[in-house]
């Protein structure tokens, strides 16, 4: 447990260390001059509450640096133009960190702008003091979520697209077969102003594949974040919509049950590569090696890659491996995720550093150093380092389920998704 | 160029090579004469691809007069510009692919040798050549049929006329199968390309090739050229590659393709091309963002266009369109009921397995009364890429539309060991399962021998049997097709309830 803490307060640490002070911005990465992700934005703000529960900074302090950003979001540009912060409510994925403005020609983002107004929700729900800053940021997270207009972005049809950009318009595809994108729907759905209609839910829910895989029954989805990050917010413990009912299960249950697909999968390791066993899994999306071939011990030629969605059993798999997936995986399975962070810090001492734990590794790929520890990934992301801090925090005391089984951007939606039984039949709101 | 122009001169572009003049000699023979006509025929079966070769000699070895009339080569796509040639093509990519990976096997140094593109057509070739034996004219006349050569065209509801002979018939078949989709790009046609028509005469190998499209024929051809050294670009308007398949699938599939060194483009249009001092600027379009490649060949694989022109399909009261071809109910019948058609120029699913399927529908329902139904069949296709993907039956989208549960059981080909022994653990079986049965409603593979394997499962969907005795049916140890009965294992591991787990406890420990 001890360790634990340790990691999470490391954790914090990177959002209280990435953040821009005049605009509440939060750094997508470490690297020098890295823009803003409004996706680790939005899981800064949840990473404050933590850390102000914590006691890893002061209440104050941490009501102050979510106030900065959530102002900053309110006064922003929203707008056609090509350099505004936001549009329709939805905002950039990657923004300038002092001005907000749209960085490159990336696309406004349904999913991260989802989960900076998860974290902006949380904050709202926190922040609960009639004293100091805290009745305005209560009433800007309402304020955010209010204005996001979630039909729009479904551009006519039922699924939410994945993105639009002023030069282009929407992107050609739809968020739907189970991912993240669970917790866009619930946000969508439960919205008072522009919610989505339930056939939307009806529309993502209609290519879930249910699967037997090494003997475990689950709801497939190949990389291991897709089971976490909706996870961070929303307690799914014994709840359950109309495709759970029917199989019987919960989301949360599945979680359970990727993770340990995932640590089978290792076992297996049937691309042989080095350090994978019961100890040591987690494939997820993330950084890598980079677009490379080696051939590796036994002649085999082995395609490295750079950024990919990584995912088990089908890959692709290039032995890169996330240990922030596998802290993210403590309130699912506790007893097999401790023993792989266990494993990182006496076999890979090297993922864990006073950042908290890395990006990725990868032991499998020789990087012509010298050394044998093969691929270390140079930086750490806030998509990454969000979800080890808040799954630590679910696992140990479940204060961010709890903060949010009341929330009612939460609650109607996932009503309004089928959802029926436990916790939601007695929250009354 | 008008239609017959550009069919006719299809022959003319085959290379005059020693195997090519051997296969047009089985297929089209210059010095052919058309017989005299009988005065009454059972069948009339317009084109001579598969689905007309197998009505023709099926109908024919049953004692019917059939007249076969072929304005092209005998064989058509399947055996000249398909199926035949590219398989043969896809065999000679694979090995150098093994080549490559020699170090893997047998702990030699890679083998280094550039691939002969040149080689590889000229076997291709030869082998078409062989294989056009099949389906020549002098084969399908000694077995009873007449075969005319020329273009054919209804003159009534119960008359064709051919080369200016009168054929009177009881029935017909209309079998005249598809060409290739021409793309509307612009300044496509001026630039140049090649389609599956064309592209099997190259003799020099292209360094640069696009590929427009990314269904079976974009994929299999775009895999196999840059495994004989090409740098190839595939552009698919998708997200994902073979429209329909899996997703799972199709990611694999692209991984491979990125593997072999293509550069792999979805969610992509080709808007236009222009001709640069001798190479071909593409402009590609993805989510309206452009950029421009350059390459000294265009492959257009876009889809599939019927052959119902010419035919003067309205004098014999034969509905059709310009996009689905031919009109045709449950039993092949077209409006006039005196005529059928079979393959692709009826078909939504193009595959020459289809046209020998519904070939012999329509020998029952046309000479027989029979009551054959195209919906009855249980249907397979594969795609011939490394690794290839074959699917039976239902996909998870078509089980979810028809509203009822199901599930999927799925083992990863790492998990078979033969498969690991061969070097060849990528892919899966999945096979879909309505919920609480065992009754197989669809499966998935993704191998390198999935063609091969789909047919087990087509076997026990025809024959109604599920998982459950696909299990108990002894595989041969070690075969890659034990994946199939790993996936019946795991079905039944999914009865043994917690409940009966425990009596059977019960019973062990009392029986000690």
């Amino acid at each position: 447990m001890e360790d634990l803490d340790r990691l999470q307060r490391d954790t914090v640490g990177y959002f209280l260390r990435a953040a821009n002070l005049d605009s509440g911005l939060i750094a997508d990465s470490s690297r020098t001059g890295a823009p803003c992700s409004i996706a680790a934005t939005g899981l800064g703000l949840a990473a404050y509450v933590v850390g102000a529960e914590r006691g890893f900074l002061p209440r104050r302090e941490a009501a102050a640096r979510t106030l900065t950003a959530l102002r900053f979001f309110r006064d922003s540009r929203q707008g056609e133009e090509m350099d505004a912060t936001g549009h329709r409510g939805f905002y950039y994925h990657f923004l300038d960190m002092k001005t907000g403005r749209r960085m490159w020609q990336c696309e406004l983002s349904t999913i991260d702008t989802t989960i900076l107004i998860a974290g902006a929700l949380t904050s709202g729900m926190y922040f609960s003091a009639a004293a100091d800053d805290e009745p305005e940021i209560r009433e800007l997270a309402r304020f955010l979520y209010e204005r996001v207009d979630w039909p729009w972005a479904a551009a006519g049809g039922l699924l939410v697209r994945m993105g639009w950009k002023p030069e282009a318009g929407f992107q050609s595809y739809g968020w739907e077969g189970y991912s993240e994108a669970m917790l866009l729907y619930i946000l969508g759905l439960g919205s008072p102003t522009h919610p989505l209609p339930a056939e939307s839910y009806d529309a993502w829910t209609r290519t879930y594949q249910w699967e037997n895989l090494y003997d475990i029954e689950f709801l497939f989805a190949s990389p291991l974040f897709m089971h976490q990050l909706s996870h961070v917010w929303i307690d799914f413990r014994g709840i359950q919509d109309a495709f759970m009912r029917e199989k019987r299960s919960d989301y949360f249950e599945n979680s359970r049950r990727a993770t340990a697909v995932q640590q089978q999968y290792a076992m297996r390791n049937p691309l042989r590569f080095k350090g994978y066993g019961e100890h040591c899994w987690g494939t997820t999306a993330g950084l890598g090696p980079g677009f490379s071939k080696q051939r590796l011990e036994g002649g085999i030629e082995r395609q490295f890659y750079g950024y990919v969605a990584r995912g088990v059993p089908f890959g692709p798999d290039d032995g890169t491996l996330a240990p922030w997936a596998v802290a993210a995986s403590l309130p699912f399975a506790p007893e097999i995720a401790l023993a792989a962070l266990r494993h990182f810090r006496d076999v890979h001492p090297e993922v864990l550093s006073a950042d908290g734990l890395l990006t990725s590794f990868n032991p499998s790929f020789e990087t012509g150093d010298g050394s044998h520890r093969g691929w270390l990934s140079p930086e750490h992301h806030g998509l990454d380092q969000g979800p080890v801090a808040l799954m630590i925090e679910n696992h140990r005391s479940g204060l961010l389920w709890r903060l949010m089984r009341e929330c009612p951007a939460i609650v109607t939606g996932l009503r309004r998704a089928g959802f029926r039984k436990g916790w939601l039949r007695s929250s009354h709101r | 160029m008008n239609e017959a122009d550009r069919t006719e001169s299809r022959a003319a572009l085959l290379p005059s090579d020693a195997y090519d003049a051997q296969a047009l000699a089985n297929t089209r023979p210059s010095d052919w004469k058309n017989p005299q006509p009988a005065p009454n025929y059972n069948l009339v079966v317009l084109g001579a691809g598969t689905a007309g070769l197998v009505t023709a000699a099926g109908a024919a070895a049953l004692g019917a007069k059939v007249a076969l009339v072929e304005k092209n080569l005998l064989g058509g796509d399947c055996l000249n510009f398909g199926c035949v040639p590219s398989k043969a093509l896809l065999r000679a990519a694979r090995f150098h692919t093994d080549l490559h990976h020699a170090p893997r096997f047998a702990g030699s140094a890679p083998v280094s040798s550039q691939p002969d593109f040149a080689a590889a057509m000229e076997r291709m070739r030869r082998l078409r050549a062989h294989l056009s034996r099949h389906d020549s004219a002098k084969r399908f006349q000694a077995l009873g049929v007449d075969v005319f050569l020329g273009a054919a065209a209804f003159a009534d509801r119960r008359t064709v006329e051919v080369a200016g002979a009168t054929l009177k018939f009881q029935k017909a078949v209309v079998a005249t199968g598809t060409r290739a989709a021409r793309p509307p790009i612009e300044g496509l046609e001026v630039a140049g390309y090649l389609t599956n028509e064309t592209v099997f005469n190259l003799t020099e190998r292209p360094r640069r090739l696009l590929v427009i499209g990314g269904g079976p024929l974009g994929c299999e051809l775009a895999q196999a050229f840059a495994r004989l050294g090409c740098e190839v670009i595939i552009a698919n308007r998708e997200r994902y590659f073979l429209p329909g398949e899996e997703r799972d699938a199709a990611e694999i599939l692209a991984d491979a393709l990125r593997r072999d060194g293509i550069e792999v483009r979805l969610n992509t249009e080709v808007k236009s091309v222009t001709s640069v001092g001798g190479e071909k600027r593409v402009c590609l379009v993805n989510d309206n963002q452009e950029s421009t490649v350059a390459v000294d060949e265009i492959l257009a694989g876009v889809g599939r266009v019927p052959n119902v022109e010419g035919l003067n399909l309205e004098a014999a009261g034969v509905e059709y369109d310009h996009e689905h071809g031919v009109r045709v109910n449950d039993y092949l019948q077209t409006r006039n009921r005196r005529i059928y058609a079979a393959g692709d120029v009826a078909l939504e699913r193009k595959y020459t397995h289809m046209a020998d399927a519904t070939a012999r529908i329509v020998i029952q329902n046309a000479l027989f009364w029979g009551r054959k139904k195209l919906s009855s069949l249980t249907i397979p296709w594969c795609t011939y890429t490394d690794p290839e993907i074959a699917h039976v039956g239902l996909y998870v989208r078509e089980c979810c539309e028809r509203g009822f549960p199901f599930k999927t059981f799925t083992v990863p080909m790492s998990d078979v060991d033969r498969a690991v022994l061969d070097g060849e653990e990528e892919g899966f079986v999945k096979i879909h399962v309505r919920e609480g049965t065992d009754a197989i409603l669809g499966a998935t593979i993704v191998a390198r021998h999935a063609g091969e394997m789909i047919n087990e499962i087509s076997l026990a969907m025809v024959a109604g049997i599920g998982l459950k005795t696909v299990s108990q049916v002894i595989h041969s140890y070690p075969t890659q097709a034990e994946a199939i009965r790993k996936a019946g294992d795991a079905y039944n591991r999914t009865r043994l309830s917690p409940f009966l787990k425990a009596l059977s406890r019960r019973w062990l420990a009392w029986s000690r």
